[in-house]
């Protein structure tokens, strides 16, 4: 894993700035950002000007205080992605709460998909069911029935792993749920956004500071806003790209 | 069926030793330095090594104690070596509670309201421990020890048949494993789920592990020599790292055809999934071909600190626990830079030696100090522990 980065550290000093326009610490882990599957329901929600975008989530997408949804990811992806797409209609509507399992949120899915009728269904989840211990087959059924219901709803499905928390890291054994949900998507073919991954790297790298404790919003903001744009560059490249590149085009 | 050689064999200190180094690698969260274990490369992981080997050893020393003091004294060993390690898992656990503790009143961060609900246990630690005590609670990263009581617990009538009908034992074994699968065996956990080592999948390596010290190893060895078999082993490995590979660039994962993905998908550890085995199969393998009993580097310095730990493994093991605890703090409150966790890992290896060394010496010096002892009522003489 580590070996992994540091080469991917290597790789990043040889490519230029290829979205100039975001602030450097949410460059540094651009090349994290890599759209393994083609989102043709978003390319067609795109081509006709109009993109409904809905977010399911816990606690981890969500930022506390007064200004919390306002600087929360979800609304930084609306922004970022009314940027990438100027003159496409960028609709982005959240179901977020804390502590929700997978199999609570797939629950809730349905009622959300036909009162937000997207193209692209958003789904962060692992850290509460991890955190619960559920059983892990139970898990990777919930997520291939949430991706199910999804696409039969005619939307397409991008999935966000966990934070990368290096306090808690001793406490909540996330490996196998986010083994098991790579797997997943995988094998239904949709892209996974490797939040859990980013964030490590920004640690790494001391781009933001994940250790400190602190009541002040200032990094957290600043680590939603990076996700919500590293997260709409991975929308813009998976709508694109109509087969995966096949010679890696890192460099 | 007598054992092969009165002689322990260096090779199962020696790799039990670096197992413990790798899962003490491992259990440091986000240590750069556990790039290097081989978890990262194949299927199987230290893990497999360490259960493997510790069922080899039991056989061994446990074997010979039964065959010469019979069933009763054999078992009595037995069931004192697991609650050894039931005080051990006690222990760690202290430490572990005093750890999140502390985490829980020093640590806040906006980012991370939901991760800090994991401490939420902490407000009923009356149920907590007591789920802890019964084996049921178990915090992340110990769950190789209540496995281990587990399958001491219930070696002594496995260690009878295997010394009367090794082959039925086995077989018995793996019997266990299939229907595991079949009903969805497992031990239920507190407060959800099951255990993360499923002791019905895991005790199949343990026994397999056993049958190979009482004889097995060397009816195989006609077959684990053959270079169709190594050959074979060779492939796999290099299969489970192209694999591997396409964990950590998520771009390669297009290349595994979809029926293969949908074949080894998921790689279930918590059941001990078959291609684990075979990937720790295949490793074994190589390992025996290419580093002979006799190896003489098995007695040189240059092995002896991994040997000296797994010869004393349960202490190791606590010790190594207690050092991610450690460690992880260290890399939290004092500094996270790579060179940081490079001196941890390397300290914390050092360290383990040190004590494992200094069990060694404080053993020899008591056996010393009371005379000479009759072999079998001391394991130690076999060279270390079960």
């Amino acid at each position: 894993m580590k070996g992994r980065l540091l080469l991917l550290a290597l790789l990043m000093l040889g490519c230029g700035p290829a979205w100039a326009e975001h602030p450097a610490e949410c460059r540094v882990a651009e090349n994290l950002v890599e759209p393994s599957f083609h989102l043709p329901r978003v390319a067609r929600a795109l081509a006709a000007k109009q993109l409904a975008v809905l977010v399911v989530g816990a606690g981890s997408s969500q930022l506390p205080g007064s200004n919390g949804i306002k600087n929360a990811y979800p609304a930084r992806l609306q922004r970022a992605l009314n940027e990438k797409f100027p003159g496409v209609d960028v609709k982005v509507t959240t179901d977020v709460k804390a502590k929700r399992s997978a199999a609570e949120m797939v629950k809730a899915l349905p009622a959300d998909l036909s009162s937000a009728k997207p193209a692209l269904l958003v789904w962060q989840t692992g850290t509460v069911d991890a955190m619960l211990a559920i059983d892990p087959d139970l898990f990777s059924q919930s997520l291939d029935q949430g991706i199910n219901i999804a696409h039969s709803a005619g939307a397409d499905v991008v999935l966000i792993n966990s934070q990368y928390s290096p306090r808690t890291e001793s406490m909540i054994a996330l490996g196998r749920y986010s083994e098991d949900m790579r797997w997943v998507a995988l094998q239904q073919e949709v892209p996974l956004f490797d939040r859990f991954s980013i964030m490590r790297l920004w640690s790494e790298l001391g781009t933001f500071d994940l250790y400190s404790a602190t009541k002040k919003l200032d990094i957290a903001e600043q680590v939603h806003d990076c996700i919500g744009r590293l997260l709409a560059d991975l929308v813009g490249l998976a709508a694109k790209t109509e087969e995966p590149p096949v010679n890696g085009s890192r460099q | 069926m007598a054992p092969v050689s009165t002689e322990r064999d260096l090779r199962l200190d020696l790799f039990r030793g670096v197992a413990l180094w790798l899962i003490f690698l491992d259990h440091i969260p986000s240590n750069a330095v556990s790039w290097i274990t081989i978890r990262n490369y194949g299927f199987s992981d230290a893990t497999e090594i360490f259960v493997f080997i510790s069922g080899y050893t039991a056989a061994f020393v446990y074997g010979r104690a039964m065959r010469e003091h019979g069933f009763i004294v054999a078992s009595a060993r037995v069931l004192k070596r697991a609650w050894q390690i039931y005080i051990a898992h006690v222990f760690l656990l202290a430490i572990y509670l005093a750890e999140i503790a502390y985490v829980a009143n020093s640590f806040d961060n906006p980012l991370y309201t939901e991760e800090m609900g994991v401490l939420d246990f902490l407000k009923n630690p009356d149920v907590t421990i007591l789920q802890a005590l019964l084996l049921k609670f178990k915090p992340v990263n110990m769950d190789v020890l209540p496995l281990y009581i587990l399958l001491l617990a219930w070696f002594p009538p496995m260690l009878w048949l295997l010394l009367r009908a090794p082959s039925i034992a086995l077989l018995s074994s793996a019997t266990l494993y299939a229907l595991m699968w079949l009903f969805e065996w497992n031990i239920p956990a507190y407060p959800t789920g099951a255990w993360v080592f499923n002791p019905f999948a895991w005790q199949l390596l343990f026994v397999f592990g056993a049958w190979c010290a009482l004889g097995g190893a060397q009816n195989l060895s006609r077959w684990t020599h053959s270079k169709v078999v190594v050959g074979l082993a060779i492939a796999y490995l290099v299969f489970a790292f192209a694999i591997a590979m396409t964990w950590y660039f998520p771009r390669l994962a297009v290349f595994v055809p979809k029926f293969v993905g949908d074949a080894i998908y998921p790689i279930d550890k918590t059941n001990l999934d078959v291609l684990r085995i075979m990937h720790f199969l295949s490793l074994a393998v190589i390992t025996v071909v290419f580093v002979p009993r006799d190896w003489p580097a098995l007695k040189s310095r240059i092995c002896w600190p991994a040997v000296v730990c797994g010869q004393h493994s349960l202490e190791t093991f606590c010790l190594g626990v207690f050092l991610s605890f450690a460690g992880h703090f260290v890399f939290t409150e004092v500094s996270n830079r790579v060179l940081t966790h490079v001196a941890v890992s390397i300290l914390g290896i050092a360290i383990m030696v040190a004590v494992a060394a200094m069990i060694s010496w404080y053993r020899q010096a008591e056996r010393r100090g009371r005379g000479p002892r009759p072999p079998a009522a001391k394991p130690g003489l076999a060279g270390g522990e079960a």
